[in-house]
């Protein structure tokens, strides 16, 4: 069993300490939809980094597509600023078996060839598929395969974590 | 009761088949609007391909000439990975005395996975779609009179674009709508988006009064009909129709129905002027209206390639 009194907020606290470390003058902060695009929304305003946000989407680029279809289409990247030459700095909610993070670098590169993409997470649960390694994890924790976890967004901004059961 | 099924939808509503904009509910054409606007922005990119359909054949099966659409569906296919097989069929297999089952047989034997049909015959593409593999996909590219439902789409998708939203429009239908695939399945999709006012504007031999019991006001005067649209759509008159009985002359058209600054200063100030193309100038429309402010004529062209890449990527991840 595991526990779930995930606190999201602390967690952001440690997210935002540690993405702080990270970044450099010239960083740019992209996050991954949907959970990763809000953390990244909020960093980028609490680590005042002067510079826009990105958000990027997963869906043309993933994998399942064949079995899954396209799903949810209110999914769009916006990167508002020049990808070549970028450092790049992914965020997003939960990592686990790496195949988004992976659609996601497809995706950073139709627009252009960045310096460097680092990856920093809020969750690391574990179940890598693919060689990918987040350089920030504000936790680590193993989940059952059938729980599927993700960020959500109170009314007042405030994270919270939800848990499904998948089936 | 046994219910009979939409054969472009599968059990859970999905869309399988394209084939006509008929019967296809409000949130499947706003679910493929809402999926070109992501494809739009596939565009600006420097690598202009997104991997969906990435091993897939997409076979443009054209038995009737159409270099515009042929050309939109293979840039389509093209920018989500497809490979594509350009088949002109009116110059082969057909007329060699091949069935359109055996041709479509042959192909499937080949492992295409999706068929992009033009026809002349009402149906065609209906009946390809009931004949092939289930994992296979139709898309319709204009049957005979009946429907072209991608343009009927991509017609939506640019009135969207422009005036935000469908429940306060009035849009005008103009030309020859007895004849026009184009026409019904505009109709057919501005009455499932919720358009309050349609109108059918032409000549009585062109417009049929029977347009009504489809809740569309029919015009037989342009002025009547323009008068304060948001969106006019003019239709391509075609030349074979004036040889026949039902029109004088181009000119005497052009007099009627042509689509001049006058005439459009009677719509609303932002209205916008469409056409599925190509364009008869100075014979269902002005070259100043055509290439003038007002026209959105070419930016349909952009939109048309973004729906049709929605088109078939929801297609494609959709199982029979």
């Amino acid at each position: 069993m595991t526990n779930l009194s995930l606190d999201a907020e602390q967690l952001y606290a440690e997210l935002r300490a540690g993405v702080g470390r990270l970044l450099t003058p010239d960083t740019v902060l992209v996050g991954i939809w949907s959970g990763g695009a809000w953390l990244a929304q909020r960093l980028n305003a609490d680590l005042k980094t002067g510079h826009p946000v990105g958000t990027i989407s997963s869906t043309l680029h993933r994998d399942d597509f064949g079995a899954r279809g396209l799903g949810a289409t209110e999914a769009a990247t916006e990167l508002p600023f020049e990808i070549d030459g970028a450092r790049i700095l992914l965020v997003d909610d939960v990592i686990a078996s790496g195949r988004t993070i992976r659609a996601v670098v497809n995706e950073l590169f139709d627009y252009g060839r960045p310096a460097s993409v680092e990856l920093a997470v809020l969750v690391d649960r574990g179940g890598r598929e693919l060689p990918v390694a987040p350089v920030f994890a504000a936790a680590k924790l193993t989940l059952p395969a059938h729980q599927r976890l993700s960020l959500a967004r109170e009314a007042d901004g405030r994270f919270t974590f939800a848990v499904k059961e998948t089936t | 009761m046994l219910a009979r099924r939409n054969p472009q939808l599968n059990a859970h509503g999905e869309l399988i088949h394209l084939l006509s904009i008929e019967g296809l509910p409000r949130a499947v054409l706003t679910q493929i609007l809402d999926t070109a606007g992501t494809f739009l922005s596939v565009n600006d990119r420097d690598v202009k391909k997104v991997p969906l359909l990435r091993g897939k054949s997409v076979f443009n099966l054209f038995f009737e000439n159409s270099t515009r659409t042929r050309t939109t569906f293979e840039i389509a296919a093209k920018r989500l990975s497809a490979d594509v097989i350009n088949l002109d069929i009116a110059k082969s297999s057909a007329s060699k005395g091949e069935s359109l089952l055996d041709t479509i047989a042959n192909l499937s034997a080949m492992h295409a996975d999706m068929f992009v049909v033009r026809h002349s015959e009402s149906g065609a593409p209906y009946l390809i779609a009931r004949h092939c593999a289930p994992h296979v996909h139709v898309v319709n590219a204009g049957d005979g009179r009946h429907a072209h439902p991608t343009q009927g789409l991509l017609d939506m998708y640019t009135i969207r674009h422009y005036k935000k939203s469908f429940n306060e429009l009035t849009v005008a239908v103009v030309g020859d709508i007895v004849h026009s695939r184009v026409a019904r399945s505009d109709i057919h999709a501005l009455t499932t988006l919720g358009v309050p006012e349609i109108r059918a504007v032409g000549p009585k031999t062109l417009v049929p009064g029977d347009l009504r019991d489809m809740g569309v006001r029919v015009c037989h005067d342009m002025r009547e009909g323009v008068k304060d649209a948001d969106v006019v759509i003019m239709l391509r008159l075609q030349n074979e129709r004036m040889s026949g009985a039902m029109l004088p002359s181009a000119g005497e058209y052009f007099k009627s129905f042509g689509l001049t600054e006058d005439i459009l200063a009677l719509a609303k100030p932002d209205v916008i002027v469409m056409h599925p193309g190509p364009i008869n100038r100075g014979v269902e429309i002005d070259s100043r209206v055509a290439d003038g402010s007002h026209s959105v004529i070419l930016p349909q062209v952009t939109f048309g390639i973004a729906v049709r890449m929605a088109v078939m990527s929801i297609l494609a991840g959709n199982d029979a």
